[in-house]
C-alpha cells in the first residue's frame, strides 16, 4: 500500500539523516527519485530550491511535498510521521541516558566519524543537482546542445559570491540567478 | 520510551505551576519558532535558547547546551530535535507531542500549498524560467556547503576522517554503494576507533599507576 510505502521510506530517511540540514538530502535522494521514483530529478532540485526558500527542515518539506505529489495529504501525513518518529524515539531515549550517564564517549566517537561520509554523500547529492543543470542530457559532455553555459555562468556566478562574501543570504543568491535566467529568458523570446 | 516525567521542580524558577500553561507555550513558541525561521535547524536553536533561556528563564544556560548536543547527536531535523528534547525536559511525553506537532504544522501546512501550486503552475513560462535559474543557484549554495564542510575535515588532519571522506563519495557516486551502508560503515569505524582509544587510555592509567 502507498501510505506504508510512503511511511517506511521516511522512516528510513528519518532514523539515517545524522547531522540536520543537507544531511538528509542523499537519502531522500536514494530513496525518493533511486528506489521509489516518486519524484524525478527536476522535482527533487525544484523542491531543494524551494524548501531552502521556505521555512522549515528540508526533511519535513521533502516529505509533505513528496507525500502529497504521489497521495496527496493522508500520503503527506503518512510520510510526515515517519520521517519525525525515529526522531520522537531516539531523541528521547538519548536524553535519558545522557541524564543518567553525563557524557557519552561512545556516541561522540560515531559522530565524529559519520560527520565525513556525510559530506561525501551532501557533496554526491549536490552533483546530482549540479550536474543535470549545466547538462541537458544529465551527462557531461560538451557536445553542442548539451552543454548549458548561461546555466554555467549562474552556478559560478553565484558560488563565487557566496565563496567572497561571507555574510551573504544564500537565499538572495538563489533569487538572483533565477530572476537573471527571467530575465534572459524574456529577452530571448522577444527577440 | 522514558516514561515518566523527569524532576521539573526545583529547577526554574521562572516555570509555571500548571502544566496546561506549560504545554500551551510550548506549542505556540515552537509552531512561532518553525514558522518564522529561514535558515535551518542551528538557526531554530539559537532562538530557542533566546525564547527559553534568556526571556523565559525556563533553563539555565548549561542545561541548554546538553540539550542542544542530544539534539545533534539524534538523526533527523535539528529543529524537531531541539524542539522533542526541551518539551521532554520541560513537560514530559505530552509536551513532546504539542512541540512536535507546533514545529511540523508550518511547513506541513505550506508544502501542501506549494505542492498544490507546483502541479497548476510546472509549465508556467515564468515559474518555469524562475526555477530553472534557482537550480544553478541552489547548486552553487550546496557545493559551497560541502567545501566549508570538507574544509574542516580536511584541516583535522585526521587520515582516518579524510579517507572516509574520499572512500564515502567514491563509493556513492560511483559505484552507488546504498547511503544507509555507508552510514553505518562510518558508525561502525567511529565506535571502534572510540574503544580502542579508551581502552589504551585506561591501560596507561594502570600502567602509570603501576610504575610508581
Amino acid at each position: 500500500m502507498i501510505y506504508w510505502q510512503l511511511f517506511f521510506a521516511f522512516l528510513q530517511i528519518g532514523a539515517f539523516s545524522f547531522g540536520g540540514g543537507y544531511a538528509a538530502m542523499p537519502l531522500i535522494q536514494s530513496q525518493v527519485i533511486d528506489r521509489y521514483a516518486w519524484l524525478s530529478i527536476e522535482d527533487f532540485t525544484a523542491l531543494v530550491t524551494i524548501a531552502e526558500m521556505t521555512p522549515g527542515p528540508i526533511a519535513i518539506n521533502a516529505a509533505t511535498f513528496a507525500g502529497n505529489q504521489v497521495a496527496g495529504i493522508p500520503g503527506a501525513l503518512a510520510a510526515t510521521v515517519g520521517v519525525i518518529l525515529p526522531s520522537c524515539l531516539l531523541v528521547t531515549a538519548l536524553a535519558y541516558l545522557y541524564n543518567k550517564y553525563q557524557k557519552l564517549a561512545l556516541i561522540q566517537g560515531i559522530l565524529k566519524s559519520l560527520r565525513p561520509a556525510v559530506v561525501a554523500m551532501i557533496f554526491s547529492a549536490g552533483l546530482n543537482i549540479l550536474i543535470p543543470a549545466l547538462f541537458r542530457s544529465g551527462s557531461v559532455s560538451f557536445a553542442p546542445g548539451n552543454f548549458q553555459p548561461l546555466m554555467a555562468a549562474y552556478f559560478l556566478g553565484a558560488l563565487l559570491i557566496l565563496r567572497l562574501k561571507k555574510k551573504v543570504n544564500p537565499i538572495a543568491v538563489m533569487a538572483g540567478c533565477g530572476a537573471a535566467q527571467l530575465i534572459v529568458q524574456t529577452v530571448m523570446r522577444g527577440g | 520510551m522514558a516514561g515518566s516525567v523527569p524532576d521539573v521542580k526545583g529547577r526554574a524558577p521562572g516555570l509555571p505551576e500548571s502544566r496546561g500553561a506549560i504545554l500551551k507555550k510550548l506549542f505556540f513558541s515552537t509552531l512561532y519558532l518553525s514558522a518564522f525561521t529561514f535558515g535551518g535547524g542551528y538557526v531554530i536553536i539559537t532562538l530557542m535558547k533566546e525564547k527559553f533561556v534568556d526571556e523565559l528563564h525556563w533553563l539555565d544556560e548549561d542545561e541548554m547546551l546538553d540539550l542542544v548536543a542530544i539534539a545533534q547527536s539524534s538523526p533527523g531535523p535539528i529543529a524537531v530535535n531541539g524542539a522533542i528534547v526541551l518539551a521532554y525536559k520541560l513537560a514530559g511525553v505530552p509536551g513532546i507531542l504539542c512541540s512536535v506537532v507546533g514545529a511540523v504544522l508550518p511547513p506541513f501546512v505550506i508544502l501542501t500549498a506549494v505542492s498544490f501550486f507546483y502541479n497548476a503552475f510546472r509549465s508556467n513560462f515564468v515559474i518555469q524560467s524562475l526555477l530553472s535559474g534557482m537550480k544553478a543557484g541552489v547548486s552553487a549554495v550546496i557545493i559551497s556547503v560541502v567545501l566549508d564542510m570538507a574544509g574542516g575535515i580536511a584541516r583535522s588532519r585526521d587520515i582516518i576522517l579524510i579517507g572516509t571522506m574520499i572512500a564515502a563519495f567514491a563509493a556513492n557516486y560511483f559505484l552507488g554503494v546504498n547511503v544507509i551502508c555507508i552510514i553505518l560503515t562510518a558508525a561502525g569505524i567511529g565506535a571502534a576507533r572510540t574503544i580502542l582509544r579508551e581502552r589504551k587510555k585506561k591501560k596507561e592509567e594502570t600502567d602509570g599507576g603501576e610504575r610508581k
